[in-house]
């Protein structure tokens, strides 16, 4: 599974839209803190752009590098290679190659400004992990669609979709809810619905870690409660983490009992 | 020695292979032949465990394939279609490949039989579709395994490589392989088929040499042997 991960890697490492990628995070950290000129108003907004693009960026390059790599993926299958090793190999070195251009990328100018020496250390921290956990889950559930679906165009337009449901029609819906019920206690209902999108679970993870959670008022205290503690960190990083795993899992269930 | 024992096979509605019996105990060069859509891919691809058959069994030197991967360093596979990594050089390709199978027998000897060494540093995206078959054909020969099994080999090769292919082919004959070939080209079938295998409708319908094919059918030449056969079957 190394080598195929090795190659896959090198293979995106060196194509331009890695570069571009880069490029972009690059930018986008030193713009956000020569505008800003402070550290935790530079994560606030980094994390409006980071928690809506690290998820699109992961679906369309996963679901591209799947299909672009086809033919070459049958090759590889007529090697002596396990199946697995194939798709989990390729998976990784697509979600892996993003990941380095995002942690560099925004390691860069942050470092350079002295972010070791600040007390935002931890809130910009948080702020990779949970946009490598997004990086990984939806480029995770990219290759689902994509193993799932042998028509590209499909395959392309379910997985902007999904992309576009879970980062703005979820919200919605969501909202929509609570203005519809808003006469009943909802608080356990939000929080158990905020843990089914990770797109959202990262918002708020990041946002209560900011403390500018009294901004959302008595919902926001709820969190708080729930999030704010050690206990709710570690049950939000589990459930980041098995919307990461279950894409994976299937990924390897589905390849092994499909037909190239 | 590969054994297939009643093998089938449908994708979706569309039943392609119905209880196919081959046994090739032998080296010799097999042409697979068929209309479009008998199921020739399917059976190669279900050799190589690329398709997964319904029913039915696959045996390689008298052992099971299923969920197996170790037996695929015996056979040397060429795809229909040569399509690799756009960013990648030739020689990074070969190198990859190597590195995941182990060593090569004779890279360096097919790549000057093709002329590719001025392309080995040459990224494969800007090859011509005549080149990456050539690059497909070292890749599937380098590695000097007991089965071959060749996908349509001819596509896009110019006359002179079509010439070395044919004498490669044969030369690998002599070194006591077992060669599987899918084709359209009858020419070539002619020229170095030592058994014809003919899959209808997802069975074998006739095994034997081209001349025992011309005698069945009565006719002079084995494109219209051919024809013959499919025109009866479809009358």
């Amino acid at each position: 599974m190394l080598k195929i991960l090795k190659y896959s890697f090198y293979d995106l490492i060196r194509s331009r839209w890695s570069y571009v990628y880069l490029a972009f995070y690059l930018l986008l950290g030193s713009v956000l803190l020569f505008l800003n000129n402070d550290l935790s108003k530079a994560v606030i907004t980094l994390m409006n752009v980071i928690v809506v693009l690290t998820p699109l960026i992961g679906t369309i390059f996963g679901i591209m590098y799947y299909y672009s790599s086809r033919e070459f993926t049958e090759l590889l299958l007529a090697q002596p290679i396990k199946r697995r090793n194939i798709f989990l190999g390729q998976y990784l070195g697509v979600a892996l190659s993003l990941s380095a251009s995002l942690i560099i990328g925004l390691g860069i100018p942050f470092v350079a400004y002295g972010i070791f020496y600040s007390g935002a250390i931890w809130d910009y921290i948080t702020l990779l992990i949970t946009a490598t956990f997004l990086t990984l889950i939806f480029t995770a559930l990219a290759f689902n669609i994509a193993i799932s679906t042998e028509n590209r165009i499909k395959g392309f337009g379910y997985a902007i979709l999904l992309w576009l449901f879970m980062a703005v029609i979820y919200d919605g819906i969501f909202l929509l809810g609570l203005v519809m019920f808003s006469e009943y206690p909802l608080e356990n209902f939000s929080l158990i619905a905020t843990l089914f999108n990770p797109i959202d679970l990262s918002r708020i993870l990041i946002l209560l870690k900011l403390d500018i959670s009294a901004l959302m008022g008595y919902t926001g205290a709820v969190f708080q409660k729930f999030f704010g503690t050690n206990q709710g960190l570690f049950i939000s990083l589990g459930v980041l983490f098995v919307w990461a795993i279950t894409p994976i899992w299937r990924i390897v269930a589905k390849s092994n009992k499909k037909d190239f | 020695m590969i054994e297939v024992k009643d093998l089938y096979k449908k994708f979706g509605k569309n039943e392609v292979l119905k209880g196919l019996n081959l046994t090739i105990e032998k080296e010799g060069i097999f042409t697979i032949l068929g209309p479009n859509g008998s199921g020739k891919t399917t059976l190669i691809k279900s050799i190589l465990g690329m398709v997964l058959p319904d029913s039915g069994e696959i045996l390689i030197n008298g052992e099971s394939v299923k969920k197996q991967w170790n037996y695929r360093f015996n056979i040397d596979y060429m795809p229909q279609i040569a399509n690799f990594p756009t960013n990648l050089s030739v020689d990074e390709l070969f190198d990859m490949i190597i590195d995941l199978r182990g060593s090569e027998k004779r890279k360096d000897d097919l790549v000057k039989l093709f002329g590719l060494g001025e392309f080995l540093n040459k990224k494969l995206g800007n090859l011509s579709g005549g080149t990456k078959q050539k690059v497909n054909i070292v890749l599937s020969f380098m590695f000097d395994s007991p089965i071959i099994i060749l996908d349509e080999p001819t596509t896009g090769l110019d006359p002179v490589s079509l010439i070395r292919l044919k004498d490669l082919i044969m030369s690998e004959k002599e070194r006591g392989k077992t060669i599987l070939i899918t084709t359209h080209i009858m020419d070539f079938v002619e020229q170095i088929s030592d058994q014809i295998v003919f899959i209808l409708e997802g069975v074998i319908y006739f095994r034997g040499t081209v001349g025992e094919l011309k005698t069945k059918t009565n006719k002079e030449s084995i494109e219209r042997a051919i024809a013959s056969i499919l025109t009866e079957t479809y009358a």
